[in-house]
């Protein structure tokens, strides 16, 4: 265990992992789909609905001035959690979906003409690949697909080959959610700016694990979402470099995002209100502001040592288990672990694992490409968060054998 | 039999389990007596679309009853597959067009009946009634 990270501290400041289920006490282990919420984070969305609520940057009453500077504040905590030269660079969206939505949109609009290419992974989760296979179609053009390998490692002589097409953009998961592969983007960033090709980062893994400095990245681009990370649902950010948002043009129209309007012609606002159309959440922004806090109050080392130790932990436990085969063993790794026992299908052995009270995740893992590389139909994934224990790793290693003896 | 004798037969089985693993591993074992699916109609078009686990079924006509067989490829899933399949198998279609589902409330496995659930058993269901209105539109 880690001696700077007081996991039992940690656990009671989250409600959510005090409860049974099915009258078993609850193993959280489905964090790479979403993470449970701390006491400050619910608190700080009370807070504000109860005594600051209103609408941002219009009005002049003082309730709105107070939640305008708070939301604004919200904003330049996260542009100093990433590093970004400037807190205008980042752009509140609904979550990494719509984040990555805008960008394939909006710079699509820019930079895409018939023929041309955009090239993704073939580990990435649906949501940093649709929305660029769909901006193909529109511009009658292919996806680009650099293929990985066993481990579940990206091919970068093949991601170079693929670079040399000059696709107009390119879209890379820095972890992914099925296999937990690291991807060395900063070097991959650098690949495809030497042939001035902008790179957007799905980041929706990598947020409530490690520190993103997206100035020492160099990525164009970088998305993310709240509740991954301790925050609310329904919040996110995009964050983009400068030069690019200003010459993007707008992803959704209304308030908020406009300068002069006539019926004639409207002129749209300054970043990075020209982004965000609407009344924006914010709440959930706020949220968002106090999950961060709580993050680096409880230090990225700290809690990348402690979730790297559960990691070898149970990949060794696991690794006993007979006829259990993990898919993902990137030597560079995040705290997520898919898995299959035998010929046991994947919703069997959730649905077990459920009744004994273990939360995880089956399926496809909104990747399907994956699955159909291995050939499986699925995989049973356990993600770890701070929070997480070895005991509970040790609940989860005698639920499996204990289910898989009654499927087999 | 008729379907609410069934229905009370299965609630019945079922009633002297408190323990969701002897449930469970009685669904496991009743899955290994589901009506198979004859290897001819284990195809794409008779894959109940489903978000998880595979589910095949067929339906035949036979003197005004409907007759279903099926498989999974999930052991769970072929447990509440053949639960479905004693209760809607061997009916006439005015018979399932009508029934009610009551009883996986009373077993406790009404949740895999919810839609959320995406295991591809509502849509079962569905299909399963489908082919008894088009048998009784056939046949009426």
């Amino acid at each position: 265990m880690n001696p700077n990270l007081d996991v039992s501290a940690i656990r009671a400041d989250f409600p959510a992992l005090h409860q049974q289920v099915f009258k078993k006490p609850l193993v959280y282990l489905d964090n790479a789909a979403t993470t449970q919420k701390p006491k400050v984070v619910i608190e700080r969305l009370q807070h504000y609905y109860e005594l600051e609520n209103s609408n941002i940057h219009r009005g002049v009453h003082h309730l709105s001035q107070q939640a305008t500077v708070a939301f604004e504040q919200a904003r330049k905590t996260i542009a100093e959690l990433v590093h970004a030269a400037n807190s205008y660079e980042i752009i509140f969206t609904r979550g990494t979906t719509e984040s990555v939505n805008l960008v394939a949109s909006s710079l699509g609009r820019l930079l895409m003409k018939k023929g041309d290419h955009v090239l993704v992974t073939a580990i990435e989760h649906h949501s940093n690949m649709v929305p660029w296979q769909q901006l193909c179609e529109q511009y009658d053009s292919n996806l680009l697909v650099a293929r990985f390998d066993q481990q579940g490692v990206i091919d970068l002589e093949h991601y170079q080959q693929l670079l040399e097409k000059r696709p107009k953009i390119v879209a890379i998961a820095h972890i992914s959610n099925a296999l937990g592969t690291i991807n060395p983007v900063k070097e991959m960033i650098s690949m495809a700016h030497k042939l001035d090709i902008p790179v957007l980062v799905d980041g929706a893994q990598s947020i409530a694990h490690c520190p993103i400095d997206v100035q020492d990245l160099d990525c164009d681009f970088y998305a993310f979402s709240a509740h991954k990370a301790y925050g609310p649902m329904g919040i996110g950010v995009l964050y983009g470099k400068e030069k690019w948002l200003e010459k993007m043009p707008p992803y959704q129209f209304g308030g908020e995002m406009v300068d002069q309007v006539s019926f004639e012609k409207t002129s749209f606002n300054c970043l990075p209100f020209k982004f965000e159309a609407g009344t924006p959440n914010v709440g959930g922004v706020l949220g968002m502001e106090t999950a961060m806090n709580y993050i680096l109050e409880k230090g990225y080392d700290a809690i990348a040592a402690h979730e790297n130790a559960l990691l070898a932990y149970a990949t060794q436990q696991l690794k006993n288990i007979e006829g259990l085969r993990i898919f993902g063993e990137s030597p560079n790794k995040a705290s997520v672990i898919s898995f299959l026992v035998h010929e046991i299908h994947p919703f069997d052995l959730g649905t077990l694992l459920d009744k004994m009270g273990i939360a995880l995740r089956t399926g496809h893992h909104c990747a399907q490409p994956i699955m159909d590389f291995y050939n499986i139909p699925g995989t049973v994934r356990a993600s770890f968060a701070m929070y997480n224990t070895f005991e509970e790793v040790d609940v989860l290693i005698q639920a499996i054998k204990k289910a898989s003896a009654m499927l087999r | 039999m008729s379907i609410e004798s069934i229905q009370q037969t299965i609630i019945d089985e079922f009633s002297s389990f408190d323990d969701w693993m002897d449930k469970y591993n009685l669904l496991i074992e009743m899955g290994k007596d589901t009506p198979m699916i004859e290897a001819q109609y284990k195809t794409n078009n008779h894959l109940i679309s489903g978000c998880q686990s595979r589910v095949w079924l067929h339906a035949s006509y036979r003197d005004g009853k409907v007759y279903f067989t099926a498989d999974s490829d999930a052991v769970i899933t072929k447990g509440i597959v053949n639960l479905l399949i004693r209760v809607f198998s061997e009916q006439t279609p005015d018979a399932i067009l009508n029934v009610d589902l009551g009883f996986l409330d009373k077993i406790g496995l009404k949740e895999h009946l919810s839609p959320t659930r995406s295991n591809g058993l509502l849509s079962m269901v569905k299909q399963m009634k489908m082919y008894a209105q088009v048998f009784k539109l056939k046949n009426g």
